[in-house]
């Protein structure tokens, strides 16, 4: 398909491109006529981007000129708030792909370079200290996840006695989270990535009850990032700047996955111990995996049907 | 057409409601002192939402590890009282049984303010406030049947309007000093009934929904809430019921109170049972279930922020258990107060913090942490039971004048009314 992204294409480039074959750029620019008012009681918005902001429709239900605007909106306040220039985009699904993800529990070492490029990348909160990746320090011989230590920090990784699991979002094929929220705010694409529309979570954090992987994070307060950290290549549905009052995720780095990219974690892994891939392509990696390897998930017994696994070197 | 409707034609539905709402501003000093330190209390918890607003859910002690509080716990109880209301409005609506008819409406007035004040805890604990209207089937996308929490939106918006409803037509028939028609009526009744079961079930549901939370997930849940509520809702009539005959002339038998403390006797002692089957089911084989009852009885890790609340909620439940167990006292109006006391208070404990806060302990990761309220969630939660209070203060004060008037009339005029409608 012509309009799927290409690997060495800027993302804005791409963007402004697809929508320019819809003719649609004209209308995004109208929208940013409106005056600037600047006004802290706006939240860093223009009075017009807060009106926009506070009538924009569910993500599914909008036109494409509706989610230009609300893009537009997005890159707007980052600007005003940070000064940074930021793209903010809408790359579709590219179809025939299910994401799926697989760490060699032998190969990990605990450095947890992993959760830092997360934060880089996806854009989290520094003083909340938000973490998509939680690294669990095991003791050996048992997969008791209640003796494991979150917050080890001794002076060298691995600890003798010890082996490390790393849990994130396990992208449930059932997940229990879409099924808890009153207003769909956080569904599953057709990529298989469990996503939320920032714009229309109501911060009951429901979700963040039914999640059996401890997955979702609540702004309690207002992300604050430095300017200089901002990473301005962002996705709608997934490292774009969060408001307050809203849960977030792992989104398996949708801004970078869907234009044929690896997530942050799995380049910063130093060990190789983490495979992502598409499901559908039996040539994949983490199709090898699957059927050569032995492969647990966590906590299976539950039923969400996690298209994150597990496994060993022996 | 409208224009007919809206004129104040004696007898009619204006008449009605501007007489209604005009007895409020009729009252003695303790009624304007109590409405005073009401409002005081309230705009004291507005200061400190307005404070929420500005500066994000971050005030409360929450966390990611523990994401529902004080707010949720408060909510959870309040629903119980709201159910509750049924146990007068059964004997009343179903037995006939005039003395209990005597004080239905009043039960009525505590469900809505139970059902307002539940409501606006949830909405105090939305971290987005303002896209409530994300919620709204039509303009929104209500995510029914598939979410609890939309079931719960829908049950208790509709218990809220059923409860409105018939009080304001037996009120009105009473205003204009007729009979309110059993047909009529009864239908909705028979509605509402089911319906406080109903609300009380999906909020058990909406906890015990989760696998991912053993301490919430059992059966056990559903009936637990339904036997507490009968616990704490009775207790809470009881004393409203006092002071309405301290403070009107209108009549409450004491057969009534006597109804509500057998009522309440029964239910904390199958309440208490509850407690026990849990308490043996998590700890004579401990597994990763029990963790957070561990976590709630004795401690975890280190933290035992809850441990001293549950055990007083069991110990002020045991002692009000006892006192109503033995028909002298309870037949005694100061130990039937001293019980109904410890038992609400016990219950609020039990089905409110000590309910939902463990759900949280550990973390589905293990990790183990504590949950304070901060003062701020405290004030904000003080605010708004003043609110519950506020609304069932001004109800009762609209409907005892009609209702005594009614008492006031002659049968026979009564009687002619109904003829003549």
């Amino acid at each position: 398909m012509s309009t799927n992204p290409q690997p060495d294409q800027p993302l804005d480039q791409y963007r402004r491109g697809f929508l320019k074959k819809l003719g649609l750029v004209g209308g995004a620019a109208a929208a940013t006529t409106l005056p600037a008012v600047g006004h802290p009681a706006w939240g860093g918005s223009t009075l017009g981007d807060a009106v926009g902001d506070f009538f924009q429709s569910h993500y599914k239900r909008m036109d494409p000129e509706e989610i230009e605007a609300a893009l537009g909106r997005i890159e707007r306040r980052a600007k005003k708030r940070l000064g940074v220039e930021i793209q903010v985009a809408n790359t579709p699904p590219i179809p025939g792909v299910v994401f799926g993800y697989a760490i060699n529990i032998s190969k990990c070492q605990g450095y947890r370079r992993c959760v830092t490029a997360c934060v880089e990348e996806n854009n989290q909160g520094r003083d909340s200290q938000v973490q998509y990746i939680r690294v669990l320090q095991m003791d050996k011989g048992g997969m008791n996840l209640e003796t494991s230590e979150h917050y080890y920090a001794p002076e060298t990784v691995p600890v003798d006695g010890k082996f490390y699991l790393p849990v994130q979002c396990q992208q449930c094929d059932d997940p229990p989270c879409v099924k808890a929220c009153p207003v769909q705010a956080t569904w599953m694409e057709p990529d298989g990535i469990v996503v939320i529309d920032y714009n229309w979570c109501i911060g009951c954090r429901y979700c963040m009850a039914a999640c059996p992987y401890w997955a979702r994070h609540f702004n309690w307060s207002e992300p604050q990032i430095p300017a200089e950290a901002l990473n301005p290549v962002t996705h709608y549905l997934g490292n774009r700047p969060r408001p307050r009052g809203v849960v977030e995720k792992c989104t398996f780095c949708i801004q970078r996955t869907r234009l044929g990219r690896q997530p942050a974690c799995q380049e910063a892994c130093p060990t190789g111990a983490r495979v992502f891939g598409n499901l559908l392509d039996p040539d994949s990696e983490i199709r090898y995996v699957l059927e050569n390897k032995t492969v647990f998930r966590l906590k299976e017994d539950l039923g969400t049907e996690p298209k994150f696994w597990y496994y060993t070197d022996v | 057409m409208f224009k007919r409707m809206l004129e104040r034609k004696p007898g009619g539905v204006v008449d009605f409601m501007l007489s209604a709402v005009g007895r409020l501003s009729r009252g003695g000093w303790l009624y304007w002192l109590w409405l005073v330190l009401l409002l005081g209390v309230m705009g004291n918890g507005g200061f400190h939402y307005l404070d929420q607003l500005r500066h994000g859910l971050m005030i409360t002690g929450l966390s990611d590890q523990i994401s529902w509080g004080f707010y949720i716990a408060n909510f959870a109880f309040l629903v119980g009282i709201a159910a509750s209301a049924v146990l007068l409005v059964i004997p009343a609506y179903i037995f006939h049984r005039q003395e209990v008819k005597d004080v239905v409406l009043l039960g009525e007035a505590v469900a809505v303010a139970a059902v307002i004040t539940a409501m606006t805890f949830v909405m105090v604990d939305l971290g987005r406030p303002e896209r409530f209207w994300h919620m709204i089937p039509g303009i929104g996308e209500f995510n029914f049947p598939v979410s609890l929490l939309s079931w719960d939106v829908l049950v208790l918006t509709g218990y809220l309007l059923l409860n409105l409803l018939i009080p304001f037509y037996i009120l009105y028939c009473h205003f204009q000093g007729r009979e309110p028609s059993f047909r009529v009526y009864f239908p909705w009744v028979l509605l509402a009934m089911f319906w406080a079961i109903s609300i009380h079930t999906v909020t058990a549901f909406l906890f015990s929904a989760n696998p991912a939370r053993p301490f919430w997930h059992t059966a056990l849940l559903g009936p637990r809430f339904i036997a507490s509520a009968f616990v704490s809702g009775p207790a809470l009539m009881i004393a409203a019921l006092q002071i309405i005959r301290a403070v009107t002339r209108y009549p409450v038998s004491q057969k009534v109170m006597h109804m509500l403390a057998l009522i309440m006797t029964i239910a904390l002692q199958i309440s208490l049972f509850f407690v026990i089957a849990e308490l043996f089911t998590d700890f004579y084989n401990e597994g990763s279930h029990s963790a957070s009852s561990r976590y709630l009885f004795f401690g975890l890790d280190g933290h035992a922020a809850l441990r001293p609340w549950v055990w007083c909620a069991l110990g002020l439940n045991l002692l009000a258990v006892l006192i109503l167990m033995i028909n002298p006292l309870r037949e005694n109006m100061f130990f039937l107060n001293l019980a109904c006391l410890l038992a609400f208070v016990g219950i609020w404990i039990e089905k409110g913090m000590a309910l939902v806060v463990p759900g949280f302990i550990p973390t589905p990761l293990g990790e183990v942490a504590d949950y304070v309220p901060t003062s701020a969630e405290l004030m904000i939660s003080g605010g708004i039971w003043a609110m519950g209070l506020l609304v069932f203060t001004l109800l009762a004060k609209m409907a005892i004048p009609i209702e005594l008037a009614q008492r006031d009339r002659p049968a026979e005029a009564v009687a002619g009314a109904a003829a003549t409608t």
